[in-house]
């Protein structure tokens, strides 16, 4: 267990008379990867944003790597990086000058040399030089992931990272946020598709109503919600599984 | 510094990569001038005194419109940053946050600058001839300067408040109007009373006049003056209004 990188702690946030966030607190240790679920207008967003101090929270306080996201936001923004919910990247550049201008402006070095291997990681050397309108959505979404692992940040927030992407796409962001979180990079990732979280996280909680109504690894949450009757049925395949069988696709084994 | 020149140099690339920027912003000024030279000019030297070079009298009121032009891109380029969550992705780097803004800026004000050597070289082949001296010249490119800054403030706030590209643009438009109800193209005195009142007092007036004065070799007087506390004006209104909405966004 590696020490606490994220603290939260009564988190508060009202747009007028609409309360997102009555009170959210959680903590988040090195290397963890952390899914927060909650349907449609949860809050999930807001949380992220604050946390990547792009809003300011009307109680409560949180800190990452220690520094208080209200108080030193400069501080926070060295230790961390955002994908936010809609893929934030300029379709007028290509996708190598993407990642080169985010290299600069995080004052790396070789700038060159480090988007070129992102985009070999990501699957990208092919459309390198195309400019990123012209990806597809799994393309963009991973140019974008890819753009925010440049300078090594310690912490990685994704916003609902892989919805709109096709199963295979998805399989993919899977696996980087995998590596990432096996080379020690924390991660908070916001989803509304369970089976993601259930696939990720090392840790869960659920949002609803303005609170964390549940937050615990996947065994602890399964242990809160006992079934209620056991049943005895023959295991039907799920359309994952279809789907995966009927394209050959080797990466379903990936699960 | 350093970043909001590579932000400047990306949205550079912006420019130069979209046919529609370059040609609205660019290449429309242009045409229009060509239209008043060449569609309205003859009916309207009728009412200027003999001896007016024409293409020379409407250059002024072009050189405003090529600003107005390229500053309602600066307003689309922004809300196109803003939408796309490029802003956000900037904002939770750390990097200085102003640099963003001041990013579209500049690019804002090197293609008005871009805009306007155009229209003078089009305006040169047409006919534009002056005397100014190397003063007279330094002062036009001082006005010129003065209201790019102070029209890229103005087109800032739509920038960051439209919800829509239509509302981006929407927003930016009365800009481009603007110098067709002024003294640029034709004389003041034929207009009905009420557009008059307003075309002799709208701020673009002494900004036209001053101009056609100062590339006509003609004194002045005091329009010059007016004309730079209109730009101040302008830009320290725009700015204020600008800075409070960004702070209040970030
Ligand atoms: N800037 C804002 N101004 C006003 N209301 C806002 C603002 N941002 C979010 N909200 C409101 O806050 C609530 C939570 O929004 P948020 O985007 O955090 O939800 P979410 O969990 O991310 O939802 P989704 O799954 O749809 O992305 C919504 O009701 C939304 O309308
Ligand atoms: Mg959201």
């Amino acid at each position: 267990m590696g020490d606490i990188v994220i603290q939260v702690n009564d988190l508060r946030k009202s747009f007028k008379a609409n309360h997102v966030l009555k009170s959210v607190s959680f903590e988040i240790r090195r290397g963890e990867i952390f899914a927060l679920l909650g349907s449609n207008g949860a809050g999930k967003t807001t949380i992220v944003n604050i946390l990547s101090t792009l809003m300011k929270p009307d109680g409560g306080n949180a800190s990452i790597c220690n520094y208080d996201v209200v108080h030193q936001p400069e501080k926070v923004r060295q230790s961390i990086s955002l994908t936010g919910q809609y893929a934030a990247v300029d379709g007028i550049l290509t996708g190598l000058e993407n990642l080169v201008l985010i290299a600069k402006l995080r004052c790396v070095k070789n700038s060159n040399a480090v988007a070129v291997n992102l985009l070999k990681r990501f699957g990208l050397g092919e459309a390198t030089d195309k400019r990123a309108a012209v990806y597809s959505g799994g393309m963009t979404r991973r140019l974008d992931i890819a753009m925010s692992l440049i300078g090594n940040p310690d912490v990685i927030f994704l916003d609902e990272p892989t919805t709109g992407l096709d199963p295979e796409a998805r399989i993919e962001v899977w696996k980087t946020v995998k590596e990432l979180s096996n080379s020690g990079t924390t991660i908070l990732l916001t989803t509304q598709h369970l089976e993601e979280a259930e696939q990720l996280a090392d840790k869960i909680a659920i949002l609803h109503g303005g609170n964390i109504i549940a937050n615990g690894t996947l065994d602890e949450l399964k242990k809160l919600f006992p079934p209620v009757k056991k049943e005895y049925i023959e295991k039907q395949p799920t359309l994952e599984e279809i789907f995966f069988a009927i394209i050959g696709a080797g990466k379903a084994e990936a699960q | 510094m350093k970043n909001t020149l590579i932000l400047f140099l990306r949205l550079m690339k912006h420019i130069q990569r979209s046919p529609e920027t370059i040609m609205s912003a660019m290449v429309q000024p242009i045409l229009i001038m060509l239209l008043f030279v060449y569609v309205f000019g003859g009916a309207i030297k009728a009412s200027l005194p003999d001896g007016v070079n024409y293409v020379n009298f409407q250059l002024p009121g072009i050189l405003v419109m090529a600003i107005a032009y390229n500053t309602s891109y600066t307003a689309l380029r922004m809300f196109s940053d803003k939408g796309k969550g490029i802003f956000n992705r900037l904002n939770s780097m750390p990097i200085n946050r102003s640099s963003t803004l001041w990013a579209h800026v500049f690019a804002s004000i090197v293609s008005s600058l871009l805009s306007l050597a155009m229209v003078f070289a089009a305006a040169f082949i047409i006919g534009f001839r002056s005397n100014a001296n190397i003063l007279e010249w330094l002062a036009v490119a001082g006005i010129l300067a003065t209201l790019s800054l102070a029209l890229t403030w103005v087109a800032v706030i739509p920038g960051l408040i439209a919800k829509t590209t239509d509302g981006a643009s929407f927003l930016a438009f009365p800009l481009v109007f603007l110098p067709l109800f002024s003294s640029a193209f034709a004389p003041t005195e034929t207009m009905p009373a009420a557009l008059r009142i307003f075309a002799e007092n709208q701020p673009l007036t002494p900004i036209v006049e001053t101009v056609r004065s100062l590339i006509n070799c003609e004194p002045t007087g005091n329009d010059i003056w007016i004309a730079l506390a209109w730009c101040v004006g302008i830009m320290v209104v725009a700015w204020i209004f600008a800075m409070r909405v960004y702070k209040r966004q970030t």
